[in-house]
C-alpha cells in the first residue's frame, strides 16, 4: 500500500502543478504602473514554490515507494549527513531563496506604500459604508466640504453628511456612485469608513487597502488602460459583504470631463 | 351538505357588505390638500449600478423620493391621520402589503394599523434586507433572498418608523403605524380624504417624512365634509 | 536534571461511583477522553456548516430541507439569507479553530498521554484539569446557544473584527446577543485554555519519572510542553480582549469603537476606539494559536512516523529545537495579518522578515522528516498513512505561505480564497490528520481494542484526495481574485469560475460523507474491537509498558525508571527490533 501512497501523490503533486503551469487561473490584466512589480514578485515566488512544493512531495513520494513495507528484512539504514545535511538543506534553500526572495520582493511594496502622491495628483474620496462605495469630487472649488455625520441622509442622496445649507463649499461637492478617473492621470484616494471596517480592492489595479473606522488612510495610483472594472469589499463587513462593490470607470480624459460635468448638473 | 354551507356562508357575506355599502356615507367627511411653500430639493438621480439586475428595470433612472412633488406644488407621500378625537381600533383582517421592486420600496410610505399584518414581499433577483428602524416597537433586521415567501410582521404600537435596506443604500421607506382606520397617504394631486368619522372634535395632523408634522382642529357635526389643507414650508437644502 | 523528581504515590485517591469515573473525574485519562469527545461533536457541527455553505455556495437558490426549522429567519423556506451564511461561517471557524483544533490534538491526547509518557500517574492539578475541561464545556454550549436564539449565531467571522463586532446590532442580524455570547464564550474557553496550559507546563516540569530527562521526553511530550507555553501566553491575551469587546457592547466603552460612526442611519454614541487595537490584540493571540493547533499534530506525527519507520528520526533534537523557534518566532509575526489593515507600512516589513524566516525551521522539520523516511522500513497503517499524508498537507499548506509572508503580493492576494486555502491546508486538514493519525495510533491503548485498519484505510484515501480535491483549487480560486466570506458570487468574473466551485462542493460532500466510515469504526470499535495488547505497534516509550486501557493510577503502583532515549528503534532487543524506554537492558546496534 505504500507504493499505492506513492503513485496518488505523484498524482496530486503534478495535476495539483498543472492548472499553475498552463496558466489557467490567472490574475486578471494589470492596469497600473505599479503592478508589474508585484506580478513579478508573485510569479518569482510561484517558480519557487512550485520548485518547493513539487520537490517536497516527489521526495516523499520517492522515499514511501522505496521505503515501505519492505522485504529486503527489517535492517534500517540512515541518511548519509544525517541532521546536519538537512538543517544546512533548509539554511541554504531557504535562506538564499525565500529569504532572498522575499527581502528584495520588499521593493514591490515601497514602491506602493513608501512613495508620496505627486503634489498634482487628482483627488477623489471615498465613502465606505454598509453596504455600497460612494466617491466624492470637491467640485469646482476644488475644496471638499466638511463632513457631519449626524447630517448622514441615505434616502435624500446625502451619503456623506454634507451641509450644503450651511457649508458653501458643499454646495459644488460631487457624489457619485461610480469612480470615474482620467487614464494615466495619478489619483490620490482618500478613505473614510462611515460605520465598520470595509476594504477596497481592484483586481486589475493590484490595489487592496482595509478602511479603518476613525482613520482616514489614502491610496494613490496610476490607472493605464480604459475600461470599466468592478470595486468590492474584502473586509467582512456584515451581511451585504458580498454585494459590496461599485465600477471603476477608467475614462480618456475628454471623456472623463464630460462624464464630471454631467454628475456636477445632477447634483 | 356542504354546498348549503357555502351558500349560506355566501349569503352572509353578501348581506355583510350591502351593511358596509349603506352605512358608509354616516358621519363627516375631511378632504383637503397638501402643498409647499419654496423650492424643495432637487430630486436626484439614484445609481443603481451596482446591482444590475435593478438597474435594468428601469429605462430613466429613478430619482430620491424623500420629497415627491406633484402638479401645482402639491406634495406626495404626506400621511394624513386623526391623532386625536377618534377611538383607538382593532386592526382589520386584511394585510397591507410593502414590495420591493426594482430596488424601490412600493409604496415609499405605507400607513397601516397597530396589529395590522404587514406582509413584505420581495419582487427583484437579488437579496434585501429589511431594516426598519423603530423607536419605540420591536426592532428587527432580515435578508429576504429572492424566492424565498414573504414575510409577515406586526407593530404593537403607533409610530412613524423609517425603513431601509443597507444592501441598497438608497433604498428608504416608511411605515405609519396608525392606532385607528382615518388616515390617508396623499398622491399625485396631494389630496387626501378622511371619511366616515362621527360628529366630534379631531386633532388633524400631516406627517411628511422630510418636513415634520402640522396639525389643526377640526369639528365635524352631521354628515358634513370639511375641507382643510396643510402647507408646508420646503427648503433647497 | 538527570534527577528529576518522583512524584508522590497518589494524587487522588481511585475514584468511586460512576459520576466520580466517568463524569467528574479527576483523572486525566478520562478527562482527556471528554475533550476528544466533545471535538468529536464539535467537529462534526462544523463540518455541517461547512456542508450547509457549500451548498448555498453553488446552489444559492435551492432550499435546505428542514432548515427553515431550525432558523426560520436564517432560511425562510429552505433558502439560506446572506446573514445566515455568515452565521455559518462565524461558527464554522469557531467550532473549528477553538473546540476542535486546540481541543484535540493538544487538550485532548495531550492531557492523556503526556502525564503517561513522562511517567506521571496524573496531571500536577487534577482538579484544575477537571476544571478547565468543564470550563471548556460551559463555553461550548454558550457559543451553540447562539443558533437558538431570536438574533441568530454571530455574523462577524471567527476574527470577530471590531468595530462590526463591538458596535451591537445596529450593524447587523446577529451582531445583537450573538455576538455577545460568542465573546462570553471565548472568554471562558481562554479560562480553561488557561488552566490547562498551566497544568501541563507544571506536569512536564516537576513530575517526571526517574531517569525521564528534558531530551529523553518523546517528540510529542516535547510538543505538548511548547504548546502549553504557547497557549499560557496567547489565551492570557485573548481574554482581556474579549473582556474589552464586552465592555464595549455592554457597558458603552469605546476600545475599539471611534467616533462618529453612522451605523444603520444612527450615530454611535462612542468616542475615542481604535479598531486596529482589536485587530493587535486578536492576532497576537490568532497567531500563536495557528502553531497551537499545528505543533502538537507535528509531535504526534513524528511520534507515529518514528514507530512506523523502525527508526528514530535523523535527530530528535533538532526536530524539537525548530518547534521551540517555531514557538518563539510566533510572537512576532502577528502583524503579517494586517499588512492592508492600515498599519504603518513600514511595520509589514517588520511583520514580513520574522514571518520569512519561520520558514527556516518549518523546513527543518518537513527535511529531518524526509531525511528519515530515506532507509526506513515504514510500517503502512491507517495511522502512518495519516502522518505521511500529514507531511503532503504541511507542505502543501506551508508553500503557499512564501506567498503570504510577503506584504507585496499580500496586496493581491489577500482575503482571496488563496488564504482560505493556506490556512485550511496547514492549519486545518494538517491538524486533523494528526488527530487521526494519533486516534488510530492510540485508540487500542484508551479503549483496550484495536480499531479496523480496512475502514481506516478506505477512510484515509477518501480523506486525503478528497481534501486536496477541495482545497487545492481554493488557491487557483484567489489568484484570480475569488474573495472569501461572500455569501454570493455576484462579481462579473466569477462566472467561470463556478464549475471549480461546484467541483469543490461536490468533493467536499464527498469526503465529508467519508468521516462516518472513521465516526462509525470508532464507535464500533469501541465495543466490538478486537481485544488490544499492551503494545500492539512495538512501540517504546511509556504508554506502551502499560496495560491497554491503563489503569486509574498509570502505572498500577509502581514506579517508573527510565534507561534509555524515547526511541531504540533498529536495535536488537529482547522484544524484537526496539528497546523500551524503561527496560534496563543494554542497547546492541542492530
Amino acid at each position: 500500500m505504500g507504493k499505492l501512497f506513492a503513485v496518488v501523490l505523484t498524482i496530486i503533486a503534478l495535476v495539483s502543478a498543472y492548472p499553475i503551469v498552463v496558466h489557467k487561473y490567472v490574475q486578471p490584466v494589470d492596469i497600473s504602473t505599479h503592478g508589474h512589480a508585484i506580478d513579478e514578485q508573485l510569479s518569482d515566488t510561484m517558480a519557487e514554490a512550485g520548485f518547493a512544493f513539487l520537490g517536497a512531495q516527489l521526495l516523499l513520494a520517492f522515499f514511501v515507494w522505496k521505503f515501505s513495507n519492505r522485504k529486503d528484512g527489517s535492517k534500517v539504514t540512515h541518511l548519509p549527513g544525517g541532521a546536519k545535511l538537512m538543517v544546512a538543506t533548509a539554511f541554504i534553500l531557504v535562506g538564499t531563496e525565500v529569504l532572498a526572495l522575499g527581502v528584495l520582493g520588499q521593493k514591490a511594496w515601497a514602491d506602493v506604500y513608501f512613495t508620496a502622491p505627486k503634489p498634482d495628483a487628482m483627488q477623489v474620496q471615498v465613502q465606505a459604508g454598509q453596504f455600497a462605495f460612494y466617491f466624492r469630487y470637491p467640485g469646482a472649488d476644488g475644496k471638499f466640504a466638511p463632513l457631519h455625520p449626524d447630517k448622514i441622509d441615505e434616502g435624500n442622496g446625502n451619503y456623506f453628511g454634507l451641509d450644503p445649507a450651511n457649508d458653501v463649499e458643499a454646495r459644488d461637492d460631487i457624489v457619485t456612485a461610480e469612480l470615474a478617473i482620467p487614464i494615466n492621470r495619478e489619483i490620490h484616494l482618500l478613505m473614510h469608513a462611515k460605520d465598520v471596517g470595509h476594504s477596497f480592492y481592484v483586481r486589475e489595479l493590484r490595489i487592496q487597502q482595509d478602511f479603518v473606522p476613525g482613520l482616514d488612510l489614502s491610496l494613490h495610483f496610476t490607472a493605464t488602460k480604459t475600461g470599466k472594472y468592478e470595486i468590492v469589499c474584502t473586509q467582512l463587513c456584515g451581511l451585504g459583504h458580498y454585494n459590496m462593490k461599485a465600477y471603476l470607470n477608467v475614462l480618456a480624459q475628454e471623456d472623463f470631463d464630460k462624464w464630471l460635468k454631467e454628475k456636477a448638473s445632477e447634483q | 351538505m356542504r354546498m348549503k354551507q357555502v351558500y349560506i356562508a355566501g349569503l352572509g357575506v353578501l348581506a355583510a357588505s350591502a351593511i358596509a355599502v349603506y352605512a358608509a356615507p354616516s358621519g363627516g367627511t375631511i378632504s383637503g390638500k397638501v402643498t409647499y411653500q419654496g423650492t424643495p430639493a432637487k430630486a436626484k438621480p439614484i445609481d443603481m449600478s451596482k446591482e444590475p439586475s435593478c438597474a435594468k428595470q428601469h429605462a430613466t433612472p429613478v430619482t430620491t423620493e424623500t420629497v415627491v412633488t406633484g402638479p401645482n406644488n402639491s406634495l406626495e407621500n404626506v400621511v394624513v391621520y386623526v391623532s386625536a378625537g377618534a377611538p383607538d381600533e382593532s386592526a382589520p383582517s386584511e394585510a397591507v402589503k410593502f414590495d420591493q421592486k426594482g430596488c424601490q420600496y412600493i409604496p415609499h410610505v405605507l400607513a397601516f394599523q397597530v396589529n395590522q399584518t404587514l406582509e413584505i414581499a420581495n419582487d427583484d433577483q437579488t437579496s434585501h434586507n429589511i431594516h426598519p428602524l423603530p423607536r419605540i416597537n420591536r426592532e428587527w433586521n432580515k435578508s429576504q433572498p429572492p424566492g424565498t415567501p414573504p414575510m409577515t410582521d406586526k407593530y404593537d404600537k403607533p409610530e412613524f418608523i423609517p425603513v431601509k435596506c443597507n444592501i441598497h443604500p438608497w433604498m428608504h421607506g416608511n411605515f405609519a403605524v396608525m392606532k385607528n382606520s382615518h388616515y390617508a397617504v396623499t398622491q399625485g394631486e396631494g389630496s387626501f380624504t378622511l371619511p366616515n368619522l362621527p360628529p366630534g372634535k379631531y386633532t388633524i395632523t400631516a406627517w411628511h417624512e422630510s418636513y415634520g408634522d402640522q396639525t389643526q382642529e377640526v369639528t365635524i357635526s352631521g354628515s358634513e365634509t370639511k375641507s382643510v389643507n396643510f402647507v408646508f414650508k420646503a427648503k433647497p437644502y | 536534571m538527570e534527577e528529576a523528581s518522583v512524584q508522590p504515590a497518589h494524587v487522588h485517591a481511585p475514584p468511586e461511583g460512576f459520576l466520580r469515573k466517568h463524569v467528574f473525574s479527576l483523572d486525566h485519562k478520562v478527562i482527556a477522553k471528554q475533550y476528544y469527545g466533545l471535538a468529536l461533536v464539535a467537529v462534526f457541527m462544523g463540518m455541517a456548516l461547512s456542508w450547509l455553505m457549500r451548498f448555498h455556495l453553488v446552489w444559492p437558490t435551492a432550499k435546505v430541507p428542514g432548515l427553515d426549522i431550525l432558523s426560520s429567519a436564517g432560511a425562510p423556506g429552505g433558502i439560506i439569507t446572506p446573514e445566515y451564511y455568515l452565521s455559518l461561517l462565524t461558527m464554522h471557524g469557531t467550532l473549528m479553530v477553538f473546540f476542535v483544533l486546540t481541543n484535540a490534538p493538544f487538550a485532548g491526547f495531550g492531557n492523556y498521554f503526556l502525564p503517561i509518557q513522562i511517567g506521571a500517574e496524573d496531571m500536577a492539578f487534577p482538579r484544575f484539569n477537571m476544571m478547565s475541561f468543564w470550563t471548556t464545556l460551559v463555553a461550548f454550549f454558550v457559543l451553540v446557544l447562539a443558533f437558538f436564539i431570536p438574533d441568530g449565531p454571530p455574523t462577524s467571522g471567527w476574527t470577530a473584527y471590531a468595530p462590526l463586532s463591538a458596535v451591537g446590532k445596529d450593524a447587523g442580524p446577529g451582531l445583537g446577543w450573538g455576538q455577545s455570547l460568542w465573546a462570553i464564550s471565548i472568554a471562558v474557553f481562554c479560562i480553561g485554555q488557561l488552566l490547562g496550559s498551566l497544568n501541563f507546563i507544571a506536569t512536564t516540569l516537576d513530575l517526571r519519572a526517574k531517569g525521564m530527562t528534558f531530551m529523553r521526553m518523546p517528540i510529542c511530550t516535547w510538543a505538548w510542553f511548547i504548546t502549553s507555553c504557547i497557549g499560557l501566553l496567547a489565551f492570557a491575551v485573548l481574554l482581556p480582549a474579549c473582556l474589552l469587546l464586552l465592555l464595549d457592547r455592554m457597558a458603552g466603552t469605546s476600545f475599539f469603537i471611534p467616533s462618529g460612526l453612522v451605523i444603520s442611519d444612527r450615530l454611535q454614541n462612542h468616542a475615542g476606539g481604535s479598531p486596529l487595537l482589536w485587530q493587535h490584540l486578536f492576532w497576537f493571540f490568532g497567531h500563536p494559536e495557528v502553531y497551537i493547533a499545528i505543533l502538537p499534530a507535528v509531535g504526534i506525527v513524528s511520534h507515529v512516523l518514528i514507530t512506523s519507520m523502525r527508526k528514530p528520526m535523523l535527530s530528535a533534537k533538532v526536530l524539537i529545537y525548530s518547534m521551540m523557534s517555531i514557538g518563539f518566532l510566533s510572537w512576532m509575526v502577528w502583524g503579517h495579518h494586517m499588512f492592508v489593515s492600515g498599519m504603518n507600512p513600514f511595520s509589514s516589513l517588520l511583520f514580513s522578515f520574522p514571518t520569512l524566516t519561520i520558514t527556516i525551521p518549518a523546513t527543518i522539520i518537513t527535511l529531518i522528516w524526509l531525511g528519515s523516511l530515506y532507509g526506513a522500513n515504514i510500517q503502512i497503517t491507517s495511522a502512518s498513512l495519516f502522518a505521511l499524508g500529514f507531511i503532503s498537507m504541511f507542505v502543501s499548506g506551508g508553500v503557499s505561505g512564501f506567498f503570504l509572508a510577503q506584504p507585496s503580493i499580500d496586496i493581491y492576494l489577500h482575503a482571496t480564497y488563496f488564504v482560505v486555502g493556506h490556512f485550511h491546508m496547514v492549519m486545518g486538514v494538517a491538524a486533523i490528520f494528526g488527530i487521526f493519525s494519533g486516534t488510530y495510533f492510540w485508540f487500542p491503548k484508551m479503549s483496550g481494542r484495536m480499531m479496523n485498519e480496512t475502514l481506516g484505510k478506505l477512510h484515509f484515501w477518501i480523506t486525503f484526495v478528497g481534501t486536496y480535491c477541495i482545497f487545492m483549487p481554493f488557491h487557483y480560486l484567489g489568484l484570480v481574485g475569488n474573495i472569501r466570506r461572500y455569501s454570493s458570487f455576484v462579481n462579473d468574473f466569477m462566472a467561470p469560475l463556478m464549475p471549480l466551485h461546484k467541483f469543490i462542493s461536490i468533493a467536499a460532500f464527498i469526503t465529508g460523507a467519508a468521516q462516518f466510515i472513521f465516526l462509525y469504526n470508532l464507535i464500533h470499535s469501541r465495543f466490538r474491537g478486537k481485544p488490544a495488547p499492551d503494545n500492539p505497534w512495538n512501540a517504546t516509550s511509556l504508554e506502551w509498558s502499560i496495560p491497554s486501557p491503563p489503569p486509574w493510577d498509570n502505572f498500577g503502583g509502581k514506579h517508573p525508571v527510565i534507561y534509555h532515549d524515547p526511541y531504540q528503534y533498529g536495535v536488537k532487543g529482547s522484544k524484537g527490533d526496539f528497546v523500551m524506554q524503561d527496560s534496563p537492558e543494554q542497547l546492541t546496534s542492530g
